[in-house]
């Protein structure tokens, strides 16, 4: 990669953090989510799976983990929705800054999310007795190159559709419950029928959130960690790809 | 007070500093684009051909629809040609595109600025995003900020600004590179008219400051009448007159005298002798008075006045009307631009 593709990334990622800095609400507003399944879904999972509450969190959180930036990243497209609505998408466009910066400083983004909700979440199931393994960092760092590849792939989508956000919003949200329920995020999936488990298998996001149970229980060298490792490199390798092709296009 | 009276007229040729080499600003042949909207073909741009010296102030004229926009948007790299090729500051448009946009400085009709960034940030992230240093950066937001009025909102969010002021940190975005050579896509639609006066008075002074060459669209008559040097009227995809507003004006519209007469009959009279002293390419013959076509109408006048003093005609008033860049219009399409205003022609609408 150039030095001016380096410094052009760098730079559109300062732009597009400065906003989120500034009013740092905007990330703890992507929580509430999250937050309301650990407290209105957690409890029904401890007295369905009788394990208890601390065993049913170490299972849970991770899935609320990988959940969280589920939706953000795949939602941020939203955010490039607007600028190409008022014209400042056009502007950067007319810059002479790379093309594949211009979406990879965007996409990169989605990593700061990741680690602030991860960190916001840990501290607040920790005292109902979560237990994170030092481990859980890897499955962090895992995380966030599902949400650069899952971003990528929601710019794509907003520059798709280019002004008619209502599309964007009707392929995310056809596309984000598939792929949360046949990840096991909410529910495990080894009581399930064989089809469903077949089609689980193909679901990158299924394997993310394997890696994160396994990590944040404190085991790195087990199988799931290194699937799940694949599947979140190679989503955000196709995010990458096609969201670069996606903004190369736009330019032309 | 209306715009017109707020507006001033552009520095002329010889106000500005003479060492731009003469040189092409802008080249385009047969520049051609259509738009597939399900199994309907529009040809926004039909072959376009354009010559732009260094130093020109042009305005694109046209109703909503005209290509305008399409055409801008080809020059500044944002949309790939059809067919046809174009030379922007030297570059290639298609070939080069990386080198045209380090070239020009580019206002959108939208609004540059992120809605939620600040002023200062967004003048510095351009200045960066176009090669400049960290603190060259800043100095030249700093710059910018106090040439455009805007160092009052230097922390504001840009969603909090006026559109005014908007409008006028989306022109200090498309100088921060100095460019010589700056698109305008509508720069005062939807601007009260003293915004626009404001807006103007910038864009004039800095030009005069840096000689930058400006090329400009707008469906403002006024705006393109007293702003321009140089104006492409342009109609369905096609240029269908270049040339300045008052050279348009005079060859394609003309004056108008209206005379007022006493007598019922005299309109017939005034109008023959009218066509003994001068040029007249038409005449509206009422009963008391007559409306004449004529090149120049202030310079008619006097000698048409005497004539029919002698000719025993009783004027009883006169009047020269202007003709309008809507004249030229409804002479050049036989519709007025502002009745055009309102049928949308091509995806360029609804993009």
């Amino acid at each position: 990669m150039s030095t001016a593709v380096i410094h052009d990334t760098r730079l559109v990622l300062h732009r597009e953090l400065r906003p989120l800095l500034s009013e740092p609400f905007s990330v703890l507003f992507s929580l509430i989510q999250p937050l309301f399944f650990l407290a209105l879904f957690g409890p029904l999972l401890v007295s369905v799976s009788g394990l208890g509450e601390a065993a049913s969190l170490q299972w849970f959180v991770p899935g609320i983990l990988v959940m969280s930036a589920l939706f953000g990243a795949s939602t941020t497209g939203a955010n490039l929705s607007q600028e190409i609505h008022t014209g400042s998408h056009e502007r950067m466009l007319v810059t002479p800054l790379s093309r594949p910066a211009l979406l990879m400083g965007r996409a990169l983004k989605e990593i700061v999310p990741v680690f602030a909700q991860a960190a916001l979440i840990v501290a607040v199931v920790v005292p109902f007795g979560f237990d994170p393994s030092p481990a859980g960092l890897i499955g962090l760092v895992i995380l966030a190159a599902f949400g650069v590849g899952l971003g990528s792939l929601s710019y794509a989508l907003a520059l798709a559709v280019k002004e008619q956000d209502w599309i964007f919003w009707t392929v995310q949200q056809t596309l984000l419950f598939p792929l949360m329920l046949l990840s096991g995020m909410l529910l495990p999936l080894d009581d399930g029928p064989s089809w469903l488990r077949v089609m689980a298998d193909f679901n990158p996001l299924k394997h993310v959130v394997d890696a994160e149970r396994t990590l944040f229980a404190g085991t790195v060298g087990d199988p799931t960690v290194l699937y799940g490792a694949l599947a979140a490199l190679g989503v955000a390798a196709v995010g990458l790809w096609v969201g670069i092709r996606g903004m190369r296009r736009a330019a032309a | 007070m209306t715009s017109h009276a707020l507006l001033q007229a552009p520095p002329t040729v010889a106000d500005r500093p003479a060492a731009a080499p003469p040189a092409l600003a802008i080249s385009a042949r047969g520049l051609t684009r259509r738009f597939t909207s399900g199994s309907q073909v529009v040809e926004a741009v039909r072959g376009l051909d354009l010559d732009v010296a260094d130093g020109e102030l042009v305005a694109f004229l046209g109703p909503n629809g005209a290509g305008k926009s399409t055409s801008l948007r080809m020059l500044t790299t944002l949309l790939a040609p059809t067919s046809g090729h174009a030379t922007v500051a030297g570059h290639d448009v298609v070939a080069h595109p990386a080198a045209v946009r380090r070239a020009i400085g580019y206002v959108g009709q939208g609004n540059g600025a992120g809605h939620n960034q600040r002023v200062r940030d967004e003048l510095v992230v351009q200045g960066r995003a176009y090669g400049l240093g960290g603190a060259e950066a800043r100095r030249r937001a700093d710059e910018l900020l106090a040439a455009l009025d805007l160092e009052a909102l230097a922390g504001r969010k840009v969603s909090t600004l006026s559109g005014g002021q908007r409008r006028r940190l989306d022109v200090a975005l498309g100088l921060v590179h100095r460019p010589r050579l700056l698109f305008l896509d509508e720069p005062s639609t939807g601007l009260d008219p003293h915004s626009r006066a404001n807006l103007w008075e910038h864009i004039l002074r800095l030009r005069a400051e840096h000689g930058m060459t400006i090329f400009l669209t707008t469906h403002y008559l006024d705006e393109a009448d007293t702003m321009a040097e140089r104006v492409l009227v342009m109609d369905h995809g096609r240029v269908i007159a270049d040339d300045t507003p008052a050279a348009l004006k005079a060859e394609l519209a003309g004056d108008r005298i209206v005379i007022g007469t006493l007598g019922e009959h005299d309109g017939e009279r005034v109008a023959r002798i009218a066509r003994q002293l001068g040029d007249v390419r038409g005449a509206d013959v009422g009963s008391t008075s007559v409306s004449l076509r004529v090149a120049d109408g202030a310079a008619l006048l006097p000698d048409l006045l005497r004539a029919l003093d002698a000719g025993s005609v009783i004027v009883r008033s006169a009047e020269v009307r202007r003709p309008t860049l809507d004249d030229v219009f409804l002479a050049l399409t036989g519709r007025s631009l502002r009745e055009s205003e309102s049928t949308p022609a091509t995806p360029e609408d609804v993009r």
